[in-house]
């Protein structure tokens, strides 16, 4: 029998950015909130070693341990789902911060076409330019609704930018200005330029400058060490959730973090839940929380997990279509990009930050015409410099052997000779890519782990080649003696590293026919069970999705408040 | 085109962590969330004492016995790393580098026992696009992967792996990398795959592992290891180079 302790206002169930968002906006209205975190506890001092990328960016440190729970993956339903045995094309947060500890810290708006993207679609180009399969559905939400909360979000993590000429309209600039531009940066500036696109400073929560936010929480400067993406921040310059939302939600009194818990089943009788069942993972115990609002913060993956293993809300069925828990998996097409090698210049490769970069949305959402496309959406086209450590980046030209002597002297010359412009493609939801629990393999409680069915498509294998092109374009326009264009996409691969941006499965949506939270992510079929992250998303955009997960996630506090107040029913 | 660092070259004494800290207006005031101000700056520091003009004697580095490899294991990885990453013009291969040694201590720890990593069953032979799923740990791989290059090697020219000339060493590498090489147990290409991979980590990572000894690895690339602050670097037009710093540097600095 698990123990039962008395029971709180709300629970939430993993404390990074979602959890730290929520936990911070419900405590400073006076609610008492328990974070139940399944790792470890974290703060800035554990980054005093951090420059070591053998120890953090390849044997991942800061990643859940794998061998006590993974996914499995197929490529569709007619082949055996097998273990992710190790690391590769993405990487899973785990502990206090969760994947907001080693994000790069690019924070982007999704563009107002994303939130409309099937009525924009059809506008413009009619039925027939949507594939059958291919699931993409408006999200029940516009931009301009979300405006607000995108401006909180980055005022909280105090985001260095400057307008983007081609997004949806801002109702208040960037907190702090955007981040110094490297000579490279300034290159890809002109050449865009020549081009008539419209380059802008990626928006950054490595900060520019020192920057105090509105709860009061002030933070340093970034100093351009070039070790964000896979290491947590020494200085607390990038913004994570333990050095914003956290400290200020713990400042109340009312928010009590429980790492090492984890989250096993969500409790509920008939639609709606009565709390969360968890194990103390150092001593085995297995504890009952009681709550009147239950909050799921974690990752992509768990959270669709979790309702599955707890059986709320209607699973998926891709024969059918019918059901919602585990629907519109999608994740990033990364391959269209170009390399540029420089004979006659050197950079100084190995300084930078997760988030110093330049970007473009010429060819971004629908601002471009797909009319002789044979794709929708796109992506943004960037030129960021995160600083190059040794170990990974060994840049060769094409036809130079992998080892040996010319390798030595070849990966030795254009170490510092090279620039890459890469592409974020998005990635459409289909019929058949999907989430569910495998039938096999268990994670170290005997639980079911997820199950992922994905593929690439032609869809986007098309927007890989058109923009890897446009990649090179920029590239020769930079002036590089030599430039590859990388835009062929093989199948989708576990196996190479390309974004963590995992996104789906419990989307929102307008009507619980379609989606399995509404658009304060509330569920259709359990009124005070709440879905934060973004497994909320309809399909992924062309850009990172942390600044719109934020966004949700500061919409989503509203509605748990607006829930919390009237006592009961649907928010909208 | 290569310009020193006014603040930070080879000549100077590299800025301490302490220092930077004060110079940078690192320490801020309202709620100081960030932990490198408070812990780092209360630290009291004690020089270490100096003999004036003693030249110190050459320290033995300790570090360079085996935790994992038996000696004949050790030489057959010791010079196969040097055929994926040799000596040259340009400096040192990975063997002057330590590399094998760097491999020797990673199999001894959590990654040669593939401790987070999913080691449950079943297994069942997958797609290339699901990754590696077999049973057998790192250290076992290498276990085999060692034996079947010596085999090879004696099975075409009759002598151990690190007998072999440099080109018949290659020949064998390739044999290896190209599955040419027809093995039951591993994947000869993906045993070269985790050679080449480990080896450039030998190479590159800081010498607190073992390998990149004296951090030459790092001044082949001109990768100034671990420093406090790229601010003044980053808008500069021309390559700045500085002298790498380790971490050891960082704890002991």
């Amino acid at each position: 029998m698990a123990k039962k302790l008395p029971k709180v206002d709300v629970v939430i169930v993993g404390v990074g950015w979602g959890g730290g968002i929520i936990a911070s906006e419900l405590t400073k209205q006076g609610l008492n909130v328990v974070g139940l975190e399944r790792g470890k506890e974290r703060k800035t001092e554990d980054y005093f070693m951090v420059h070591d990328e053998l120890r953090y960016a390849l044997r991942y440190e800061l990643m859940q341990d794998l061998s006590k729970e993974t996914i499995t993956f197929r490529s569709k339903t007619s082949v055996r789902a097998l273990p992710m045995r190790s690391y590769g094309s993405f990487l899973l947060g785990t502990g206090l911060g969760g994947a907001g500890v080693h994000w790069n810290g690019h924070t982007f708006r999704f563009l107002p076409y994303d939130f409309e993207i099937r009525s924009k679609t059809v506008e413009r180009y009619g039925e027939k330019k949507i594939p059958a399969d291919m699931t993409i559905q408006d999200w029940g939400i516009t931009y301009d609704q979300l405006e607000p909360y995108f401006d909180k979000f980055e005022r909280m993590a105090g985001i260095s930018g400057e307008e983007n000429p081609l997004a949806g309209k801002r109702s208040k600039p960037y907190p702090t200005p955007p981040m110094k531009k490297m000579p490279s940066m300034k290159m890809f500036e002109e050449a865009a330029k020549k081009k008539n696109w419209h380059p802008y400073m990626l928006p950054s929560a490595n900060l520019s400058e020192a920057y105090t936010n509105p709860d009061g929480i002030s933070r340093a400067a970034c100093q351009y060490c070039g070790f964000c993406e896979r290491f947590g921040c020494e200085y607390g310059a990038k913004a994570d959730p333990v050095v914003t939302v956290i400290p200020v939600a713990q400042k109340t009194g009312k928010f009590e973090i429980r790492t090492h818990s984890q989250v096993r089943r969500i409790l509920h009788t008939g639609n709606k839940a009565t709390g969360v069942l968890y194990t103390d993972v150092t001593t085995g115990e297995e504890i009952e929380q009681p709550a009147d609002i239950v909050v799921l913060t974690s990752y992509v993956f768990n959270n669709t997990r979790l309702l599955l293993l707890s059986k709320l809300g209607r699973p998926y069925d891709p024969n059918t279509g019918k059901g919602v828990i585990g629907k519109n998996y999608a994740y990033q097409v990364i391959r269209g990009g170009a390399t540029g090698f420089f004979e006659d210049r050197e950079f100084n490769y190995y300084a930078g930050a997760g988030a110093l970069g330049i970007v473009l949305d010429d060819f971004n959402g629908d601002n471009f015409d797909h009319k002789d496309l044979k794709f929708i959406h796109g992506a943004s086209i960037s030129h960021t410099m995160t600083g190059q450590r040794p170990i990974q980046t060994n840049p060769v030209p094409q036809g130079t052997p992998s080892w040996g002597k010319d390798f030595k002297a070849a990966s030795l010359k254009y170490i510092n000779r090279t620039l890459s412009v890469g592409a974020q493609g998005a990635s459409m939801p289909f019929r058949h890519h999907f989430l569910d629990l495998d039938p096999t393999y268990k994670d170290v409680f005997g639980d079911p782990l997820i199950r992922i069915t994905f593929d690439f498509e032609e869809q986007d294998r098309q927007l890989a080649a058109f923009t890897a092109e446009r990649c090179g374009e920029l590239l020769q326009e930079m002036g590089a003696s030599k430039v590859e264009v990388n835009g062929k996409l093989g199948p989708y691969d576990i196996v190479p590293y390309q974004s963590t941006h995992n996104t789906g499965g419990v989307i929102m949506g307008a009507s619980p026919d379609t989606s399995a939270v509404n658009n304060y992510l509330q569920m259709w079929d359990a009124e005070n069970v709440f879905v934060v992250g973004a497994s909320a998303f309809g399909h992924n955009s062309g850009y990172n999705p942390t600044g719109t997960m934020g966004a949700l996630s500061y919409r989503c506090a509203e509605g748990i408040l607006k829930y919390h107040k009237s006592g009961g029913g649907m928010v909208v | 085109m290569v310009v020193l660092a006014q603040t930070n070259n080879e000549n100077d004494q590299p800025v301490s962590r302490r220092n930077f800290l004060k110079n940078s207006g690192l320490v801020i005031g309202g709620l100081v969330v960030g932990g490198v101000a408070g812990s780092l700056l209360a630290k009291p520091k004690t020089p270490a004492p100096t003999q004036p003009g003693a030249t110190p004697a050459p320290t033995a580095d300790f570090n360079q016995a085996l935790m994992y490899f038996t000696p004949e294991q050790f030489k057959v990885v010791d010079a196969a790393c040097e055929r994926i990453f040799p000596e040259d013009e340009n400096g040192p291969g990975a063997k002057a580098l330590g590399a094998a040694y760097f491999i020797d201590h990673q199999l001894a720890g959590d990654w040669g026992f593939n401790s987070r990593d999913y080691m449950q069953g079943p297994f069942y032979q997958g797609e290339a696009t699901q990754g590696y799923q077999g049973r057998l740990k790192r250290r076992e791989i290498f276990d085999i992967g060692i034996q079947e290059m010596n085999n090879y090697s004696n099975s075409t020219q009759k002598k151990k792996f690190y007998e072999l000339a440099p080109e018949q060493q290659d020949e064998v590498l390739k044999a290896f990398e190209t599955d040419e090489v027809k093995l039951t147990t591993i994947s000869a290409s993906a045993f070269f795959k985790m050679l080449r991979a480990s080896t450039l980590e030998g190479v590159y990572s800081d010498p607190l592992y073992g390998g990149n000894k004296n951090m030459d690895g790092w001044k082949l690339k001109n990768y100034p290891g671990n420093q406090m602050t790229y601010s003044q670097v980053i808008e500069q037009d021309k390559f700045v180079k500085m002298a790498p710093l380790s971490l050891r540097d960082h704890q002991h600095g």
